[in-house]
């Protein structure tokens, strides 16, 4: 860190704050880059061999290098990376340093792995008995399921979440085929960000408590909390599935160069919509009214528009479909937001960068990384107004910041660290 | 104040909470959930959106908080609101940006009446820029966050999202209100912080917005598939509409699958031989598995894979989640009695705390039924004044 990036740093929320982190691929290095972007100072331990992200795609330029993947390069800024070899006695020694001097340690290994160690909070606590340590699991710590094996697409599927994917559009055009996941890791990213709130919140009592705590995080119950309200009508017996959920008035809609989400589900907005279409003549006769089209909403469904007369929302739709198809998404997204109808473009990564809100607002931030180059990277996920957090130093090389946690932190001379080295320690 | 070990993490905070409809409110059930006190300022005649839908989605979202009606138009019910935030350490509110202001409560008046007041706003497009007030509901969060696109069969249309990429945002702006309470806590300081749906949503696709960052490469729709690893889908079983999910990371999990589903000689199958030609394969590998899954229950399928070391999971369902024995097992699901809707299925927390006392599960609030609660014993009214504030609309 440079002195005025230190400088910046001692203002952040959690300037001051030391988080150690052991932990594989998506939910645990979310969760401490979510504190690293605030001024935690976060150490990332690694096996010799590197977080396993490291060896997975994107890579940059399609070179499979573990200085090269873009979801380890995104997940892990702001972060020092050292390596450790827990299998090694002197490696959980060592480790052991680190979690005295740590305030919160985030942990995704599998239900055991830790303990097998003899790395578990109980006797982790009796060195550093304000340790917060939190661990993410797919199903939790316990319980029949604790110890299955689940990649993020299991995990997934059972947080109620893919039961209903794709809905609408999606489901009437296939309505015989497999459910879906969410497009990327988003489950996993969901459990990172509710252990980065837990932990936290933790955080918070220790000051009254002097006490840590031991959190454990379930991936499933994470996505099943997401889905509270869908899966909370199963107390009345309506159980939602791909074939319950639709807008019976627009929705999804392909237009000349994509996709877009129409949703005039309110007077003004279907006003408006009919306005971008020119207030066609159709559309002075009543039986094309908002209320007449939509009907009143059915209780106990959450569907917008069920109680509309099937024929009238037919021919709408069919009339909207034409005209969206022969319409570019920025012509319709900006033409309906104007007259106030919510309406969105169904973008690509592509959009994203081009999106002249998020440049407004300079969301993406560009990072220097010395083996990848400079690119844009998504930012920060909310905007602060005393301590806006920062996204400065790129991901760690494996094992880059040996030297300054060892010798710096744990009073390990050079030397030593070439021993440790060659000991396969480090 | 009674700050025993047995209080939530939460429980020297009080938050009012001005949102409506989901994203807010599910940011607000979680502080609830930790142990804050949360107190829902509604409007008698404007409901909201989800108590005129269904109280159902209404008390599955909002459990133990706290509900007064207040009518934030009269000059009165303002000096209401303000008395409270006066005491409170955390305002939420979730309407469009510009609307707390017009109100007469935006974060310049809040911070006049409570200077160290974490106060956090929640919307689509974000507070500032020029599609600030751009109209957008959790499936338009969805859309422009690129979550849409990415969704959908390899050779289908993009997936229109629902309710969880508001319940997403909720969750975010939890999280931030621990980083601005944690910062108040070391300086005493408040400040406003300023949530975007879609922003907070992009970060969840990170490593697909680095491919086109760094290669160009706008990531595309595949369905259940993974870039490398096959296996991996979803595969039908026996049952109206059951589903299991399969996913193989190596070889050894590999063999454990040929094996359990008594095909081993699939194994030495030139076209399976390696995770390579697995992957190249994988429409013909899915039809495979697919003839031996829908024989089987997905429960039954998954207990003989896990056993076998392989990663499977039934596509759950509403029914199936609620009788599941290990959700169960972990007390995660709960019954409440609603006086209004009767008995509900609602669940705990997705964490557990060791040596904390489990969370004791919770209905949501009758609108307005802590008035008396709120206006006279914790802003220290008299019943009279109460009843005339009533009479007069202010409370409403």
């Amino acid at each position: 860190m440079t002195k005025q990036e230190e400088v910046i740093n001692a203002s952040q929320a959690l300037a001051g704050l030391r988080v150690l982190e052991y932990s594989q691929f998506i939910s645990g290095p979310y969760c401490t880059k979510l504190m690293a972007n605030f001024g935690a100072e976060v150490i990332k331990v690694e096996p010799p061999g590197g977080d396993e992200a490291r060896c997975h795609p994107p890579f940059f330029q399609d070179i499979p290098d573990k200085e090269m993947s873009g979801l380890f390069l995104y997940l892990n800024t702001n972060k020092s990376g050292i390596t450790l070899n827990l299998d090694n006695e002197m490696g959980r020694i060592m480790f052991r340093e680190l979690v005295k001097q740590a305030d919160i340690l985030v942990e995704n290994n599998p239900p055991g792995t830790m303990k097998q160690y003899g790395l578990d909070y109980e006797s982790l606590k009796q060195e550093n008995p304000g340790l917060i340590m939190t661990s993410i699991t797919p199903f939790g710590q316990d319980g029949p399921y604790s110890r299955y094996k689940s990649y993020p697409l299991n995990t997934y599927h059972a947080g109620g979440e893919g039961y209903c994917l794709p809905g609408g559009t999606g489901w009437q055009l296939n309505p015989d085929r497999e459910p879906l996941k969410a497009g990327g890791y988003i489950g996993e990213y969901d459990a990172g960000t509710v252990a980065a709130m837990v932990s936290l919140a933790a955080l918070l009592k220790r000051e009254f408590t002097r006490e840590g705590k031991f959190i454990e995080i379930s991936q499933q119950e994470v996505l099943l909390s997401l889905m509270c309200t869908e899966l909370g009508r199963y107390s009345d017996g309506w159980a939602e599935s791909r074939a319950t959920r639709w807008f019976p008035i627009a929705g999804l809609m392909q237009c000349k160069d994509g996709f877009v989400q129409v949703m005039p589900f309110e007077r003004r907005m279907w006003n408006g919509l009919v306005n971008l279409l020119g207030d066609p003549s159709w559309s002075k006769d009543e039986k094309y009214d908002f209320a007449n089209v939509y009907g009143r909403p059915t209780k106990g469904t959450g569907i917008t528009g069920v109680g509309g007369r099937l024929q009238i929302q037919e021919e709408v739709n069919n009339i909207l479909a034409e005209w969206v198809l022969q319409h570019t998404k920025e012509e319709i997204y900006y033409g309906a937001q104007e007259r106030g109808t919510a309406v969105g473009i169904v973008c690509t990564t592509e959009d994203l960068l081009k999106s002249k809100q998020l440049q407004a607002r300079q969301f993406f931030i560009e990072i220097e990384h010395p083996k990848v180059g400079k690119h844009p990277y998504p930012g920060l996920p909310f905007k602060m107004s005393s301590t806006p957090g920062q996204l400065k130093r790129p991901a760690p090389l494996l094992g880059e910041h040996n030297e300054e946690i060892y010798c710096h932190h744990l009073g390990f001379t050079k030397q030593e660290l070439i021993q440790l080295r060659e000991a396969k320690v480090i | 104040m009674n700050r025993s070990k047995e209080d939530g993490f939460l429980s020297h905070i009080r938050v009012v909470d001005f949102t409506t409809n989901l994203a807010g409110p599910y940011a607000t059930r979680f502080l609830r959930m930790l142990g804050a006190k949360v107190i829902r300022v509604e409007h008698g005649r404007r409901l909201d959106v989800l108590r005129r839908r269904t109280e159902s989605d209404f008390n599955a979202v909002n459990p133990g908080k706290m509900s007064i009606t207040i009518d934030l138009k009269s000059p009165k019910g303002m000096e209401l609101a303000k008395r409270l935030i006066k005491i409170s350490d955390v305002v939420v509110e979730s309407f469009r940006p510009g609307v707390m202001a017009e109100l007469g409560l935006g974060y310049d008046v809040v911070r006049d009446v409570k200077p160290d007041i974490v106060m956090v706003s929640i919307s689509g497009f974000g507070a500032t820029g020029p599609e600030r007030n751009f109209a957008s509901w959790a499936s338009i969060f969805a859309s422009m966050s690129g979550v849409s696109y990415l969704t959908g069969y390899a050779d289908g249309i993009p997936t229109e999202f629902r309710g969880t990429f508001d319940t997403r945002a909720g969750q975010m702006a939890a999280f931030a209100v621990m980083l601005g309470l944690t910062h108040r806590q070391k300086t005493g300081q408040g400040q406003y912080i300023d949530v975007s749906a879609i922003e907070q949503q992009i970060c969840s696709i990170g490593e697909v917005v680095m491919d086109y960052t760094m290669n160009g490469r706008i990531g595309e729709r595949m369905g259940n598939r993974d870039t490398h690893k096959a296996p991996h889908n979803c595969y039908r079983c026996a049952g109206d509409d059951c589903w299991v999910s399969i996913a193989v990371g190596n070889d050894e999990e590999w063999e454990a699958l040929c094996v359990a589903m008594g095909q081993p000689e699939l194994f030495e199958d030139d076209r399976f031989k390696n995770p390579l030609s697995r992957w190249q394969n994988q429409e013909a590998l899915d039809e495979i598995i697919t003839s031996w899954t829908v024989g089987h229950a997905d429960n039954e399928v998954m207990e003989i894979l896990q056993k076998a070391k392989v990663a499977a999971m039934p596509v759950m369902s509403a029914p199936e989640i609620f009788e599941d024995p290990h959700l169960q097992r972990r007390n995660f699901i709960h019954t409440v009695e609603h006086p209004q809707i009767g008995k509900r299925f609602v669940f705990a927390t997705p964490w557990r705390i060791s040596g904390d006392p489990s969370y004791v599960p919770k209905r949501g609030p009758l609108l307005g039924e802590h008035n008396n609660d709120v206006f006279c014993d914790l802003l220290g009214m008299s019943p009279e004044e109460v009843s005339r504030l009533i009479e007069e609309k202010v409370i409403s």
